[in-house]
């Protein structure tokens, strides 16, 4: 059971000019077992929305509230954040020099956890959840994201949402770079994850095409910092079929 | 010793070195004369805190005593320590670069030999501890490492305790040989520790030196290399972490003598607490002679906290454009947001993050310099550093 609240999200970035509104009201509820898609067009906030969730320093938020499960999610640290259940699966997910991804899905299961995992059980669920997403083994070696492509890096991003096992998990373009065989991979993830009880999911896409493989309950375009139109995914269809012109030149 | 003394000369007639004029590196002397007692202006000088030294750099006497000395060697290797006269020392080719140098080359009484046979080959090391037992008076040392044609080996020293230390290490590395020597200076806060490490690099022979910073108020180390044959190959790694007031300075210079040589240098450091001042440079002479060398060298700072400062100065000097590659990298930075931004957006504390990235930045190094018996010490050196300052401050 989980659900997050975001109601009248407004948010900052700092530029050289000043403060930059970015996220200009954003209102959005997601409930367990249901997944959201965001589309819209570059540079409307889609990123800042996920980034905000999750507490990237350089997004400020000057007004508005978010919550899970009525829980204050903005008073809470990054790694508080993710120990309350949320995730964020980033679009450029980041090298860690030095430190392998053994011990970095250790080190982070044990802090999601509260206690270490059973050594002898962990490794075969790192194994498996490695072979679920066609990522070699050997990548448990490697250090985080180092030298990864990009569809590598997604797939890792994967691995951490199924062994982490969020309440609610946001997807940055997890799509975007990734070959059609990567995609089908990636998106029976998120599925097996949905499957995993009633886990809410955003899905940020610039994209239609994993909606295919990933079926929204609802669909929102997201345009200008705010949601310029709701629906299911027969709005996903449209703008598939004419794009995002018709809420651009509104905005404008 | 009849046969050491003529292997020296015939060394250094092979050698036949081109005198290059390089304001980076003065002709070193053993004359004391033409070491002026330095000001703190000169190039080589300009970074090291003179008033901290002890009087190493002007006058003071360096007849103290105060250290001792454990042994812990593999059959076959040997260390011993010779009186100057029938010492081999000058056979690695060292000529003093600096008053310091000359003035421990001139005081020592003995030089410490550690010697490895032609053909020996064993993994484990040969460990050398010298543990000073007081500050008062200044002591000169001299270590002579010599490892014999086509002989694989590891070397360790390591230095703690209290004391005031000028030092001048000579490393001969003959044909074909491989040896790993590395230096820890782990010394206690009050130990100052000027060295001058000079080595020379035989015919497709290897050298993996390492220079291994903890401990101490100022650590100066000087450390050439260079090579009496085609096909010598050098790797220099070194490890420091300076703590508050501590002043850590490593010198390098590889000398490309010989064609088909190669060279790489990498160190790593981190600072923490006020007046934390850490200094690299890192020079290279790409000489006429040296056709098809391959240099790279790297220096690496992660400043913890407010308050600290990181000196880093790669120079790369070529008089040949027939070489195969020369590179460099200088950075100095903080705690890169985004990667802590990462770990803790999965649930992994601040605390915790920040352990994981400055182990994360050691920790191929750590591998790199692949002696077993120091890894686990170097990690566990690492966290104690950090729960100094880094940890504690969250």
């Amino acid at each position: 059971m989980a659900t997050l609240e975001i109601k009248d999200l407004h948010v900052s970035v700092d530029t050289d000019d000043g403060p930059k509104e970015i996220l200009k009201g954003v209102n959005l509820t997601i409930r367990d077992g249901e997944t959201h898609a965001i589309m819209g067009p570059n540079g409307s906030g889609k990123s800042t929305l996920a980034y905000s969730i999750a507490g990237h320093p350089k997004y400020h938020v000057t007004s508005g509230s978010v919550t899970l499960d009525g829980v204050d999610v903005l008073a809470m640290t990054v790694d508080e954040r993710a120990r309350a259940g949320l995730f964020l699966a980033m679009q450029y997910p980041v090298e860690v020099p030095g430190v392998s991804v053994t011990n970095f899905l250790r080190t982070a299961k044990t802090a999601i956890d509260g206690e270490a995992p059973k050594l002898r059980t962990w490794v075969k669920e790192v194994n498996a959840a490695m072979d679920r997403v066609k990522m070699d083994n050997a990548f448990a070696t490697r250090n985080v994201n180092e030298g990864f492509s990009g569809g590598e890096k997604k797939r890792h991003e994967i691995v951490q949402l199924e062994l982490l096992d969020p309440k609610v998990a946001v997807l940055d373009e997890t799509d975007s770079g990734l070959d059609i065989d990567a995609l089908k991979i990636v998106s029976e993830g998120v599925n097996r994850f949905k499957q995993n009880g009633d886990k809410g999911v955003l899905l940020i896409t610039h994209y239609t095409r994993i909606l295919r493989y990933i079926t929204p309950d609802f669909v929102h375009v997201f345009v200008n910092g705010q949601v310029a139109e709701e629906g299911g995914p027969e709005l996903a269809d449209e703008l598939e079929a004419n794009g995002y012109d018709r809420f651009v030149s509104a905005a404008v | 010793m009849t046969a050491t003394v003529s292997t020296a000369v015939g060394l250094s007639n092979a050698l036949e070195v081109e005198r290059v004029e390089s304001h980076l590196h003065p002709d070193g002397s053993f004359d004391l004369a033409d070491h002026p007692v330095p000001t703190g202006m000169e190039e080589i000088w300009r970074f090291t805190p003179l008033k901290r030294l002890r009087g190493l750099h002007s006058d003071a006497s360096l007849e103290g005593e105060e250290y001792k000395v454990e042994v812990d060697l593999p059959d076959g290797i040997a260390a011993t320590s010779v009186p100057v006269a029938q010492s081999a020392r000058g056979i690695a080719g060292l000529v003093p670069s600096d008053r310091v140098s000359a003035r421990a080359w001139a005081a020592a009484k003995s030089v410490f030999e550690i010697t490895i046979p032609e053909d020996y080959a064993g993994d484990r090391a040969a460990t050398v501890r010298l543990i000073g037992t007081g500050t008062e008076l200044a002591s000169a040392g001299q270590l002579l490492v010599r490892a014999g044609r086509h002989s694989r080996s590891t070397v360790v020293v390591e230095y703690s305790g209290s004391a005031t230390w000028a030092e001048n290490v000579e490393i001969l590395v003959e044909d074909g040989a491989d040896l790993t020597f590395v230096t820890v200076q782990d010394w206690a806060d009050d130990a100052v520790h000027h060295a001058t490490h000079h080595a020379r690099v035989g015919r497709d022979a290897n050298l993996k030196h390492v220079s291994v910073s903890f401990g101490g108020d100022v650590v100066r180390h000087d450390a050439t290399a260079e090579y009496s044959g085609p096909g010598g190959s050098v790797e220099m790694l070194g490890m420091y972490f300076a703590d508050e007031g501590q002043h850590i300075e490593h010198r390098l210079f590889v000398d490309h003598t010989a064609p088909k040589t190669k060279s790489n240098v990498v160190y790593k450091g981190a600072l923490q607490g006020h007046g934390a001042h850490t200094v690299w440079i890192g020079n290279v002479l790409i000489r006429k002679i040296a056709e098809g060398i391959e240099t790279y060298e790297e220096n690496r700072n992660l400043v913890l906290t407010d308050g600290c400062r990181a000196d880093s100065v790669p120079n790369l000097e070529i008089e040949t454009g027939e070489i195969e590659g020369a590179g460099h990298a200088s950075a100095t930075g903080r705690f890169d947001d985004e990667q802590l931004f990462y770990l803790r957006s999965r649930g992994i504390e601040e605390f915790e993050a920040r352990r994981l990235v400055v182990h994360g930045f050691f920790h191929d190094l750590i591998r790199r310099i692949g002696v077993e018996s120091l890894e686990s010490k170097l990690a566990e050196t690492v966290e104690a550093e950090l729960s100094k300052n880094v940890l504690k401050a969250l």
